[in-house]
């Protein structure tokens, strides 16, 4: 269990029009989605930009995080700058296709934090080291864990595409 | 145990007699659907095949659509590059159901697919676009999903790793007030259940006020299902469903309805009397934030927007140009309208409807997604307000975090249209 420092805290319903801006949509590629993280939260997203949140830093935030549009680059963006994200609870389409590319999400009913604080995200709960409150960890669904498990949905896909027999 | 709708769509798309909620299966896909975002899709279906020796090839093309409306015709060259990048894959692959920036077939994709007959009761849809969820509106399974899992359904003719929701019921009874619509009741409702209030559920509607809805109306209810949370929203197919169908979508072979039976398990029911329902309005910055029109009024609005796939048909034109007409639309305001589709654009030509909002001030502009999530056009200043028959109120969802969003009615918008403030359209403000 390593420790992580609170890079932002957010309340519930964050939208992915939050976490990756409309008007930067027809933007796709990873590599060039993550400039566009937060970009509506102007200082963190300078932050990020400025490299001065270190890989896996943590956004803490309430339920429904990442609801609203299907669009992918509100993960992209996130991953690219490696954060966690432990929140309450998440939004369907946002969880699915976190899973599917390998951002890590952690669902944490319940948890607070302050920015600053330093969080230990284990794997059945969440220590928040500087308050010393602890937050049980919601597991995620097994279909959904094998997906990460093989490294997301591309390699999952490609496996089934030369073994049919495990699909349909 | 009986089954609801969408356990009965899934069963017979993953071939089992029967599944619980919670199960996961793999339901075949009837139609596919993407827009813009495809030339996302078309780079993650490439890094799939990478190094398997495979051809890329979509398992069947025919089930594949794409609709471009997020932002045409394009606002920069990157989109425009996009689209262009999209149309060779869609010239490549011999993908038929691609509907270009085009007066005559083009519009938004949640409008395109309904009324060219691409959307069967019993059918799974799944869209790159969390509105997706429209589609049940003619009976089918309809969900949204991201581009990566877009391209997994475009390698295999299936989704994989889906866990069949619990369903909620709600029971929609009564006769919606004059200058009260569908609009208002999915308002009415997202504010009750709350922003994810039917989260991993789906909303199934019955009730005498839905079956005497017709299809562009449950089209409304479908598509702000997900504003509550919901994978989808359904309507069970019924009489309007076929009539629909035939009348308005040119399909002629038989249509099967998909329907729950009579001991289906609910989760839970919510119950909904209209008769006393008045105009709501969404205030910043949630779509659960719901108020009657009532509470807001007065309040000055700078941009009035009227369409979407939401509320962009052909009734929701007609009720704000029956209101608009003869009058004029304030100075203090200005006023955009957005078609959903080039049919429903010429169908209100022919109506007469876009010569009444022309001269009462209104822009009518071409029909796609406008500036409904604020990547293209009608964006706001600083501090400024619109009111808005589309689907979200988000922060900076119009393009400019420092402005707000209303969300209304079609009667709403035009009625407010005409005094420059948050208006009630019944007469004597509904007393």
């Amino acid at each position: 269990m390593s420790a992580a420092l609170v890079a932002l805290v957010l309340g519930d319903d964050v939208s992915t029009d939050v976490i990756y801006p409309g008007r930067y949509m027809a933007t796709v590629l990873p590599t060039e989605t993550p400039q566009y993280a937060f970009a509506d939260l102007g200082p963190f997203n300078a932050r990020l930009k400025a490299g001065a949140v270190p890989a896996g830093g943590v956004v803490v935030a309430g339920k429904n995080f990442g609801c609203g549009s299907s669009r992918e680059q509100a993960v992209s963006t996130l991953k690219g700058h490696e954060l966690v994200i432990v929140a309450h609870s998440f939004g369907r389409i946002f969880l699915q296709n976190a899973s599917n590319l390998g951002l890590r999400l952690v669902e944490a009913p319940g948890v607070s934090a302050n920015e600053g604080d330093e969080l230990a995200v284990g794997a059945t709960e969440v220590v928040n080291l500087t308050s010393g409150r602890r937050f049980a960890i919601r597991p995620l669904p097994a279909a959904r864990q094998a997906i990460i498990d093989a490294g997301g949905l591309i390699p999952y896909t490609r496996r089934r595409l030369l073994t049919p027999a495990v699909g349909g | 145990m009986g089954m609801t709708v969408v356990q009965r769509i899934l069963a017979r798309a993953s071939g089992r007699s029967e599944v619980a909620v919670g199960d996961v299966v793999e339901p075949a896909v009837d139609l596919a659907m993407s827009h813009e975002n495809a030339a996302l899709v078309v780079n993650q279906f490439r890094e799939i095949f990478r190094d398997t020796g495979l051809e890329p090839r979509p398992w069947d093309p025919s089930r594949i659509a794409i609709v471009f409306d997020h932002r045409v015709p394009a606002e920069s060259p990157k989109t425009a590059t996009n689209q262009k990048r999209v149309r060779e894959f869609v010239a490549a692959q011999g993908i038929t159901r691609f509907h270009d920036i085009r007066g005559d077939r083009g519009g938004i994709c949640h409008q395109i697919l309904p009324e060219n007959g691409y959307v069967r009761p019993g059918a799974v849809v799944v869209g790159t676009d969390s509105h997706t969820t429209s589609h049940g509106a003619l009976g089918a399974f309809a969900f949204g999903i991201g581009a990566t899992e877009m391209a997994s359904v475009w390698a295999l003719g299936y989704a994989v790793n889906v866990e069949v929701p619990a369903t909620i019921r709600v029971n929609v009874s009564g006769t919606m007030p004059p200058m009260v619509g569908p609009k208002d009741l999915i308002l009415h409702l997202v504010g009750v259940l709350g922003a994810a209030g039917a989260s991993f559920r789906v909303l199934e509607f019955h009730g005498d006020a839905i079956g005497a809805m017709p299809t562009s109306g449950r089209l409304t209810l479908c598509n702000m299902a997900v504003e509550a949370g919901a994978t989808s929203g359904i309507v069970p197919a019924d009489a309007e469903t076929l009539r629909y169908l035939k009348e308005e979508a040119g399909v002629l072979e038989a249509v099967h309805p998909v329907v729950a039976d009579a001991d289906a398990a609910y989760e839970r029911t919510v119950e909904v009397d209209v008769s006393a329902l008045a105009p709501q309005v969404a205030c910043p910055h949630t779509v659960d934030n719901v108020h009657p029109v009532g509470d807001v009024a007065g309040r000055h609005v700078d941009q009035i927007v009227i369409g979407s796939c939401t509320n962009g048909r052909l009734d929701d034109l007609a009720v704000a140009a029956r209101i608009l007409r003869g009058r004029k639309v304030s100075p203090a305001t200005r006023m955009l309208v957005f078609p959903a589709s080039g049919r429903i654009y010429q169908q209100a030509l022919a109506a007469g409807y876009v010569a009444d909002l022309m001269e009462a001030g209104a822009v009518v502009m071409n029909a796609g997604c406008g500036p409904c999530l604020g990547v293209h056009e009608g964006a706001l200043g600083d501090g400024e307000v619109a009111l808005s028959t589309t689907n979200r109120n988000f922060k900076g969802r119009m393009g400019n975090p420092a402005s707000e969003v209303y969300l209304c009615s079609p009667a709403v918008a035009a009625a407010s249209a005409v005094t420059g403030v948050i208006t009630d359209p019944r007469p004597e403000g509904g007393r």
